[in-house]
């Protein structure tokens, strides 16, 4: 019995076809396991970063009777009024929680103005027996800018977070204006974040580069062991590490009395909490990330190509410079792009070695989320550190001009 | 014989219900005082029938804000710092309290009284040095300030909160006029000016174990410290000294986060951590003040040396500022996260 060639070709394209859907099946956890992991906390993270419920939620009345308000001196009786109903209205005392924790980012001292009266409601009468009694329980209510936080974050979006972010603000007109220069602090400590994390990955390079080669012309049994080396302290907890540099690091330390034992300086350099501290620890911890893509390029090049080269003339430094290292490149990109990432992030490590001057940006997530409490300023500088990651891997991708994965 | 073993099991779990035990998830700060906690009050409350589970954690109140939010609270009583009390009471994060289960209010500090949190000690952030070392001890907050009269590194928070008011000390202003001060513009230069001086020889500490380590070390000569951590190093055998005057106090407090499940019970257990004996035994075990005050009486005048609270060392203190920080700490810290790239 044979079935005709129709047939076969037909229930060949099915076969392929449920093969290609098996296969397919099988990358579906992944993809779901990422969305739910990656994609979808990212999306929430910049929504919390432009989101601006509290004063709209809980002031809705205020939020009317201030439109048209000149924003220059206090307002009529009639927004006084319009915000004591307000606050009388909130279903629970945490709704004014929000509402004050919410203003006194935007002026400091708003936080006990607004707990302040809504604990003394109700408060009734006329709309000018309700001002009278706001400004006599306190006499903040008559000034401006008080209100003029409210006016201005009336509406459910705000840009006001993120342009927090890179040290703009929107002035009482709405115009975008720069911080004055006590609060300008995040441009500053974003350039310092990519500059301690451009510095980690020159030194790890440097001192990964030898390594890995050394490493690629062992033979495998060697390499196997020496590569543990470079992988136990990878496997230790970060912390642990840190302790480790800590007790290194000070100044009656192994590390400076080494330096003055022989000589070098008649007094302890100052190497912990500081800039110093920070970038020894990063580079050490880091390291592992470079010389492993290094170990497996180099491992791929085969060592005829530089033989060839001295044997046909060049000098061998020359040779390794223009045959050798070219060949590298990509281990170089893709060690260097994992390190940068990686130390980008980084927070305990500069937050326990370093000093004031030498936190990066995740310090000040950290502290937004945790201590202050802002989230929606936690997720601004979080979708800052984001895009500007991002931005400068599609600038290293324009350059390299190579497809470059991280495997 | 093995007929025997399964009706154990079968008696054992219909016996289970009956042994199944209250539970009280209790969270501290860790360290030595969560070990003069489980001595004073853990271990002699379990003896009541009530098994408590001890969590450690850092004092983020975003944990609490998210168990709150998602209706998903396992902790039942926690230990939190005065600006996290009074915040977390105004945002909902805490239940209120019902004093009538707590203890006499009368016999409590003013300042352990607050609606959803109750004191449970007193500490201190004060100037410390190391006895061994120094030769010229500090006499005053200027002193810390003054380089030349005592030279080498100063440790300092790394944060504008403390080293502000420290700041304005150090530049002549009096301790009962600092927050006065400091609530101005022109006061929160001037703090930042004072720090600004002594900026290159501030070496900054993150965490309250580091301070007493920088001394034994000898990084720093001078520093600011929470007082219980300098006691826990004397403890084993350091001869590290306190100057009290011009120091911090302020009080740690226990909350019951909204929604948690056992109220009543975190009821008793607070009530039990506010009596007088109890909190003697606490104070002896770590140089933290007690909050009601008829436990001074049964305290010897060694222990009393080193706590807060005591009239001596209280008597130029500074007591820190809620509501100064409640509405100012943010922008403050801003500042000085600004300040510190200058």
């Amino acid at each position: 019995m044979q079935a005709p060639p129709g047939e076969l070709r037909r229930a060949l394209g099915r076969a392929e076809a449920r093969r290609k859907w098996r296969a397919f099946a099988l990358t579906v956890p992944l993809l779901v396991f990422l969305l739910l992991t990656l994609l979808v906390p990212i999306v929430a993270l910049l929504q919390r970063a432009v989101e601006n419920p509290e004063v709209a939620n809980a002031l809705p009345r205020t939020v009317r009777a201030l439109d048209g308000w000149n924003r220059k001196e206090a307002p009529a009786p009639a927004a006084f009024a319009a915000i004591a109903a307000d606050l009388a209205q909130l279903p629970d005392s945490s709704d004014a929680g929000a509402l004050a924790r919410r203003l006194n980012t935007e002026i400091a001292g708003a936080r006990s103005l607004v707990m302040g009266t809504f604990r003394a409601l109700p408060i009734a009468g006329t709309p000018e027996e309700v001002k009278a009694r706001m400004l006599e329980l306190d006499p903040r209510w008559g000034e401006a800018p008080y209100w003029q936080a409210i006016a201005k974050n009336g509406s459910r979006w705000t840009p006001d977070y993120l342009l927090a972010s890179v040290d703009l603000r929107r002035d009482v007109a709405g115009e975008i204006e720069r911080m004055p220069a006590d609060q300008r602090a995040f441009a500053g400590i974003l350039l310092r974040t990519f500059q301690i994390s451009a510095v980690v990955t020159f030194f790890c390079l440097l001192l990964a580069y030898p390594l890995a080669w050394w490493l690629s012309t062992l033979p495998a049994r060697k390499a196997n062991v020496l590569m543990i080396l470079v992988l136990v302290p990878f496997w230790t907890s970060i912390l642990v590490r840190v302790a480790a540099w800590i007790v290194l690091l000070q100044s009656e330390g192994l590390v400076n009395r080494g330096l003055m034992g022989i000589g070098l300086t008649d007094h302890p350099l100052a190497l912990l909490f500081n800039r110093t501290g920070v970038i020894i620890a990063m580079v050490h911890i880091l390291l592992p990330f470079m010389i492993l893509p290094l170990y497996s390029v180099m491992k791929s090049v085969p060592p005829t190509y530089l033989r060839a080269a001295v044997s046909l003339g060049s000098s061998p430094l020359a040779a390794f410079f223009r045959v050798y290292v070219p060949q590298t490149y990509p281990g170089i990109g893709a060690g260097a792009l994992l390190v940068f990432i990686l130390a980008i992030g980084y927070y305990v490590t500069p937050a326990l070695l370093g000093g004031a001057d030498d936190q990066m940006l995740s310090y000040y997530i950290a502290r937004y989320t945790n201590v202050e409490i802002n989230w929606g300023m936690a997720c601004a500088l979080g979708a800052v550190l984001l895009v500007a990651t991002l931005l400068l891997y599609a600038v290293y991708r324009r350059i390299g001009k190579a497809e470059l994965s991280l495997g | 014989m093995k007929k025997t073993f399964l009706a154990c099991i079968v008696a054992a779990s219909f016996a289970l219900p009956a042994l199944a035990q209250q539970q009280l998830t209790v969270v501290n700060f860790g360290g030595a005082n969560a070990n003069a906690q489980k001595k004073a009050y853990y271990e002699p409350y379990e003896k009541t029938g009530t098994k408590i589970i001890p969590v450690e954690y850092n004092g983020e109140q975003a944990k609490i804000k998210a168990m709150v939010e998602t209706k998903k609270v396992t902790w039942d009583v926690v230990e939190v710092e005065s600006p996290d009390a009074v915040r977390g009471c105004d945002e909902g994060l805490f239940e209120k309290l019902d004093y009538s289960k707590i203890g006499s209010k009368a016999d409590f500090l003013p300042a352990a009284v607050t609606d959803c949190g109750v004191g449970l000690f007193v500490w201190s952030t004060v100037m410390a040095y190391n006895g061994e070392k120094l030769k010229t001890a500090p006499t005053s907050w200027a002193d810390f300030w003054d380089v030349k009269k005592i030279p080498g590194k100063r440790g300092m928070r790394k944060g504008a909160r403390y080293n502000l008011e420290f700041a304005l000390m150090a530049d002549g202003v009096k301790p009962a006029d600092v927050y006065k001060v400091l609530a101005t513009k022109e006061g929160a230069d001037r703090a930042f000016k004072k720090l600004t001086e002594l900026k290159p020889n501030i070496q900054w500490w993150e965490a309250g174990a580091q301070p007493p380590q920088f001394l034994v070390a000898g990084d720093v000569v001078l520093t600011t410290v929470y007082n219980g951590r300098i006691d826990a190093a004397n403890r084993e055998g350091r001869d590290l000294k306190i100057y009290w005057p011009g120091g911090i106090y302020d009080l740690d407090y226990l909350v019951i986060p909204k929604g948690a499940p056992n109220k009543e019970a975190s009821l008793k257990y607070i009530q039990f951590t506010m009596q007088p004996a109890n909190q003697a035994v606490y104070a002896q075990s770590i140089a933290y003040g007690p909050t009601n005050t008829k436990a001074l009486a049964s305290l010897s005048p060694k222990v009393l040396a080193d706590l807060p609270t005591s009239a001596a060392n209280a008597k130029d203190a500074l007591q820190f500022s809620v509501g100064f920080w409640a509405d100012q700490g943010e922008a403050l810290e801003k500042r000085f996260a600004s300040w510190a790239t200058q």
